[in-house]
């Protein structure tokens, strides 16, 4: 569960406000909004790696932060896997044994000894996503997990998200693919110069978007 | 050449010994020094890395002669009884290697602190680990700031000759006696001990090499 009152952040030249948001277990989130809207930090600040300005954040369970930066360690590709389960004091042998079916479900088996460095992106995007469900989330926070991967490579992400879904977790998911918060999102968040602009059940919020901005943004026109 | 192949021995083990303990000791406070600052925020690591990087050109003498001040009997640790000992040699050598291992790992570890910072505490990890896990991440540029370390402790002269005096059997290292032979007009003597040096270097440099290129 998250639960967040009167968040403000404040950068030079910007400022994100939200006022109460609340996501219960077991919801799928999807956030829009233009580059700059302030997608990335109110995913950081529910997350709890930034700290609010003003406001609060609730946050039950354990969570995941993913960046879209998919950043892998100079390591193998089996110690990339592990090292989320390593970081909550999991021993390498039982963190390996965990982590390894996740590996041949998402197609890395076979490059177990591997450097991760030397992965293509779509790979780098599954070894991420593995690396985080691995230590079983209650929470997942995923900053554009399929940016600028191909149709195949996003939909297998998008399989290992629904599962993850499926499961119970919470996800609140960031991406400049409406389609794809379409698909995926049960509730979709509009952002706009730092506020939320709407929020709605996925289908609606597209289908029949009540406020004017996200009317214009979702139909694909400039609203920056 | 006058100068006995086992009395080199001597000399270049003695040379070893003090050059790699001044690393160590300067790894020790330099490592996690460079690693912490290179974590930080721009702000707040500007003036260290200021000091850091100016450090990098001390000169030997002065830091030989500012040791010889605190070391002299009349200084203020003269009563320890350090001058003209090995160990006195090794703490002026760990002062001209500590801001090369801080700061060649603090911008070592600049590079990748965001990326590891957000990977580690977005999987739930502590501050500590995310230090750990940069340290271990700029292992293969921390070898280049640990072989500046040694080389610039082997390598130095200056402050070896005025708190280490030179003492044949007690204090003489590689450098020291490249000097002596060389005043003394004994050039085969004076290249065989540089040769020696640089052969000391090449060896302790590819055992660096080889470690921070392990996967």
């Amino acid at each position: 569960m998250i639960r967040s009152e009167g968040l403000v952040r404040r950068y030079p030249g910007f400022e994100l406000a939200v006022e109460a948001l609340e996501v219960p277990p077991g919801r799928f989130v999807t956030v829009i909004g233009p580059s700059g809207a302030g997608k990335s930090t109110l995913l950081r600040l529910l997350a709890g790696l930034e700290p609010p300005d003003r406001g609060r954040v609730e946050l039950g369970g354990r969570a995941v932060f993913l960046d879209q930066d998919r950043t892998v360690l100079e390591r193998s590709v089996l110690a990339n896997a592990t090292f989320g389960l390593e970081l909550m004091g999991v021993r390498r042998s039982e963190a390996a044994r965990r982590v390894r079916p996740w590996l041949e479900r998402v197609g890395l088996a076979e490059k177990l000894t591997q450097p991760a460095v030397s992965l293509s992106g779509g790979e780098r995007a599954r070894l991420a996503l593995v690396r985080a469900l691995a230590i079983e989330p209650d929470v997942l926070f995923l900053d554009e997990p399929t940016q600028a991967l191909d149709p195949g490579n996003v939909d297998r992400v998008e399989g290992l998200l629904r599962e993850a879904h499926g499961q119970g977790r919470t996800i609140v998911l960031v991406t400049h693919n409406l389609y794809q918060a379409r698909r995926l999102g049960q509730e979709t968040w509009f952002l706009l110069g730092g506020r939320l602009v709407e929020r709605a059940p996925s289908e609606r919020l597209f289908d029949r978007p009540r406020e004017a901005l996200t009317r214009a943004y979702v139909a694909g026109e400039m609203v920056y | 050449m006058t100068l006995a192949w086992a009395e080199v021995g001597e000399i270049a083990a003695r040379s070893l010994g003090v050059a790699g303990a001044a690393t160590l000791l300067a790894a020790l406070f330099g490592l996690p020094l460079g690693v912490w600052l290179g974590s930080r925020p721009r702000r707040g690591r500007m003036g260290a890395q200021v000091v850091l990087y100016a450090g990098m050109g001390l000169p030997p003498v002065v830091v030989g002669l500012l040791f010889y001040f605190l070391l002299s009997r009349s200084g203020p640790l003269g009563g320890l009884g350090l001058l003209f000992t090995p160990l006195a040699m090794v703490l002026a050598e760990a002062v001209l290697a500590f801001p090369m291992i801080a700061g060649f790992t603090l911008a070592a570890v600049r590079m990748r602190a965001e990326g590891v910072r957000r990977l580690v505490r977005g999987l739930g990890g502590s501050e500590r680990q995310v230090l750990a896990t940069l340290l271990w991440e700029s292992r293969r540029p921390i070898t280049a700031a640990l072989a500046a370390g040694f080389g610039a402790a082997i390598s130095e002269v200056g402050a070896a000759t005025i708190v280490g005096g030179d003492i044949r059997f007690h204090t003489r290292v590689l450098t020291t006696a490249v000097v002596l032979e060389t005043r003394k007009g004994e050039l085969e003597s004076a290249l065989a001990l540089g040769a020696v040096l640089l052969g000391v270097t090449l060896i302790v440099t590819a055992i660096l090499v080889v470690w921070g290129e392990r996967r």
